[in-house]
């Protein structure tokens, strides 16, 4: 075998920490990992947040982000430790030699030039080729990714182009200077999954096609399986597994590895339909100034004590029909009934009753609590405003609510920088449970926690749903979190529902078009789904 | 309608309707000025008939609103009214007047607004080492001091002592351009020093906050330098909120030379207001608040102009 291109050593990672209640400190973030990686391959690290995985990536370009800091172990590149150079070395390496796409190429790319004058920029300043070369270069590969118009898409500028599309040219962007290596940061986590599997299907096309070696670094397993050659398993900055993608997926050795793979083992029993607690009628809905509805005629019903989950990719309208029914953004036509009476259409006209029992929970719980507020205070605020609790009886009945979300009386003192991602959203779901509702709005609350803690969040809500038998609005993008918690379903796409009813109607075939296209579109942990996919999409669009 | 023209158009509309209330106010605020043009004119001495010629002949018994109708007319068509001291048309010595405080304030800008962007760039490039607080040290001093006592300082060690600059900044009409240059030397570099901090400290502030984009590491990932970085992807995007506090800037230089003016003798605005003000005049005052509002109104609409042409969102819709 040939000298690795990539051979990682012992490598330690520290940064500086700054808590809000002790002095700033350095913490360790990754504690030895050892790896390489030979020319032309693909090498998948994955893990949860926090697991030192994008970190690992950029010190491939001998990178640390904020107060990160390369403290020991070795980094070979080509042969040379790129760890004993100093920055001029480094700046000789980093667009020439390895090359990084971001996460989120919307913010990744400088909103005040054009995306031609980004894509060669690193090779031109480099002098790898010249200017009219490296344009030549990046239109050939705007059309190997399957850009639209890939002879002018460069002189467009970035807010002018899809998310879908700017990750492309953010790919064509580490791609035109020829690198050995491409590190990719979960370049597809910001994307819907239709889109998702474009972009996931060019860039493996593209890293065959230009034989480049790449680090891909994504939490979701399925994801990596579909791109890598290997897989190594990360969690908290320490190697849990390290093998050959069919041997991760297939036979996992380490309990933490089988767990990523079997996430998601909910199995909730559907339950049928009784007479609703909220029926949304023929709602049409637009923004102030906007010249288009955003909803077109929707009717939903939810049953008490059951789970609507609402399911459609960003712009579907899902979150403006919470808005619509939270009386936040009142309907141009349609109406709400709930518990019994129609409710108001604006916020600031509904009665106490309507308010209580309608409670929210969104998907960023960071911002959703107030920082400067404790625990205590944060869940004693509905008990002090809807039932007046004061003193002993709104502190014990505070306790109460910490022991069903599972968290215990400890932590009525803490602030929310004090607690986990997973910590924050239970909180923010005994916020929402204290007002005793018989509706919540769930808006993506697993959307930004990892896998295995959602899986936490989302056995926590069915629990708390069979004991205070409240109902769900479940608003998310994601099917599997659909498939586990479900008893009906409404698939939006473009301000309409295109597919409604029990869960076991809407996810059996004959689909339509577009659920069609969203189930086909989810990632699932098998090799060569990508190909199979692919292949059956081409077949179909061939025989119409 | 492109949506750019569409905003400047707006700009502007607002930048005439924000000066017409400047004028209304300017007005209404020199009518009630305790006492009278007629009495401070005649003086202690005068005869209650003479006054109420003089007022009759002033056109000071017309009611409020009409006389400010035709003073804002008659200003629209470029004239000022004259002088109740000397007579004088108040447009014709006005003008030359401006035209100087513009010739100072013009120099100054061209050495204050490159010095202070590039000691804002130099600030960030060594962020928290001894040459952005060695710039931050400086500037922020000579900010601290009344320009007036900067203003005497230099005058005594540089146009005394040292004899290098004249320490009154007399200029005419015959004098060649670099002698006109030569005699505001000291006049040009006090008022650098008073507007250099705001500039350098919102320049290396609006920057700052643009480093910490994710588009500066995608630059710093490709191997550019840091002034490169700074300059090509930092800068573009940190123009909107450094254009805004440079034209502050530059009208603080028009509106606010008052004192250095005075300090230094030059036959400028600040001058001849000051020397109205000190007689009453409530015409040139009135004509002189009238040019500090407009000017002080263009250079912001210029600076909410340049910061719209700088947003690539709205110089190229999707």
């Amino acid at each position: 075998m040939s000298d690795p291109l990539l051979k990682v050593c012992g490598l330690k990672i520290d940064a500086t920490v700054y808590p809000p209640d002790a002095k700033p400190h350095q913490i360790k973030i990754v504690h030895g990992v050892d790896f390489e990686l030979q020319k032309g391959k693909v090498l998948g690290l994955i893990g949860e947040s926090g697991a030192g995985k994008s970190t690992i990536g950029l010190s491939a370009l001998g990178y640390g982000r904020g107060g990160v800091e390369l403290t020991g172990g070795e980094v070979w590149v080509n042969g040379r430790d790129i760890l004993q150079g100093g920055i001029a070395d480094l700046r000789k390496l980093r667009g020439a030699e390895v090359t990084y796409v971001a996460q989120s190429a919307a913010a990744s790319f400088n909103p005040a030039k054009k995306i031609m004058d980004q894509v060669v920029e690193a090779s031109v300043s480099q002098g790898k080729f010249s200017r009219s070369d490296a344009e030549a270069k990046a239109r050939l590969l705007f059309a190997k990714l399957g850009l639209p118009d890939p002879d002018n898409i460069g002189s467009r500028y970035p807010h002018q182009v899809s998310g879908g599309q700017l990750q492309r040219c953010m790919t064509a962007l580490a791609l035109c200077p020829e690198p050995d290596l491409v590190v990719f940061d979960e370049p597809t986590t910001a994307l819907d999954v239709t889109t998702q599997i474009d972009v996931l299907a060019a860039i493996k096309e593209a890293i065959r096609d230009t034989g480049v070696a790449a680090l891909y670094i994504s939490h979701d397993l399925a994801v990596v399986a579909q791109v890598s050659d290997d897989i190594m398993v990360l969690k908290m900055g320490e190697m849990v597994e390290y093998g050959p993608v069919d041997q991760i997926i297939n036979t996992p050795q380490e309990e933490y590895t089988k767990a990523l793979v079997s996430v998601r083992s909910i199995n909730n029993e559907e339950k049928t339909p009784t007479a609703p607690i909220l029926s949304a009628k023929n709602i049409t809905a637009r923004y102030k100034g906007t010249k288009f509805d955003v909803l077109h005629d929707v009717s939903i019903d939810i049953s008490p004590g059951q789970t609507l989950a609402v399911v459609g990719e960003s712009g579907s309208g899902k979150s403006t029909l919470a808005r619509v029914i939270t009386g936040l953004l009142p309907p141009k036509d349609g109406s709400t009934d709930f518990a019994g009476r129609t409710l108001s259409p604006d916020q600031p006209s509904r009665t106490k009753e309507d308010l209580r029992e309608l409670q929210m929970i969104y998907q960023m719980a960071d911002v959703a609590m107030n920082p400067r507020q404790t625990v205590g205070t944060i869940i004693g605020r509905p008990l002090e405003f809807y039932f007046g609790l004061k003193g002993a009886e709104k502190h014990k009945r505070i306790n109460e609510l910490l022991d069903e979300i599972e968290m215990g009386d400890g932590f009525i003192d803490r602030y929310p920088a004090e607690l986990s991602g997973g910590q924050k959203q239970r909180v923010c779901i005994a916020r929402a449970l204290a007002a005793k509702p018989k509706l919540i709005i769930c808006d993506e609350v697993t959307s930004a926690l990892d896998p295995l803690v959602a899986d936490g969040i989302l056995k926590l809500l069915l629990n708390l749903q069979k004991r205070e038998d409240v109902a769900y609005l479940f608003i998310t993008h994601d099917l599997a979190t659909v498939r586990a918690i479900a008893d009906s379903i409404a698939v939006m796409y473009q301000g309409k529902v295109v597919r409604y009813g029990a869960k076991s109607e809407v996810l059996s075939p004959p689909f339509d078009d577009y659920t069609d296209l969203l189930l086909s579109s989810v990632p699932e942990m098998n090799l060569g789904w990508l190909e199979n996919v692919i292949a059956t999409r081409k077949m179909e669009s061939a025989g119409n | 309608m492109h949506p750019i023209l569409k905003l400047v158009s707006q700009r502007l509309a607002l930048g005439l309707l924000l000066l017409l209330a400047a004028s209304a106010l300017i007005f209404v605020g020199t009518q009630i000025l305790p006492g009278d043009v007629a009495a401070s004119i005649l003086g202690q001495s005068a005869t209650p008939e003479a006054l109420a010629n003089l007022r009759a002949e002033l056109g000071l018994n017309e009611p409020a609103l009409s006389r400010y109708f035709s003073w804002l007319g008659s200003a629209v068509t470029g004239d000022l009214g004259t002088a109740l001291t000397n007579g004088q048309d108040i447009a014709t010595s006005m003008g030359k007047r401006l035209g100087n405080t513009l010739f100072l304030a013009f120099w100054a800008a061209v050495v204050s607004v490159p010095l202070a962007i590039f000691l804002g760039l130099l600030a960030v490039r060594y962020k928290d080492r001894w040459p952005d607080k060695l710039i931050s040290a400086v500037t922020l001093t000579s900010i601290s001091i009344p320009e007036f006592l900067i203003g005497y300082v230099l005058m005594y060690f540089i146009g005394v002592k040292l004899g290098w600059a004249p320490s009154v900044a007399m200029i005419n009409d015959s004098m060649s351009l670099g002698e006109k240059l030569a005699a505001i030397a000291l006049p040009v570099t006090v008022l650098t020093l008073v507007v250099l901090a705001h500039m350098m400290r919102m320049t290396r502030a609006a920057i700052l906050n643009v480093m910490q984009s994710a588009y500066i590491e995608t630059a710093e990932l490709k191997g550019l330098s840091s002034f490169q970085v700074i300059s090509r992807h930092a800068f573009p995007n940190a123009i909107a909120p450094i254009v805004n506090v440079v034209m502050l800037n530059l009208a603080y230089l028009v509106v606010g030379v008052v004192v250095v003016e005075v300090v230094f003798v030059y036959p400028g605005m600040g001058q001849y207001l000051v020397d109205h003000v000190a007689k009453r005049d409530v015409p040139v005052v009135q004509a002189c608040g009238l040019v500090f509002a407009a000017v002080y109104i263009l250079l912001n609409m210029v600076a909410d102009i340049v910061s719209i042409l700088a947003n690539p969102r709205l110089r190229h819709p999707k």
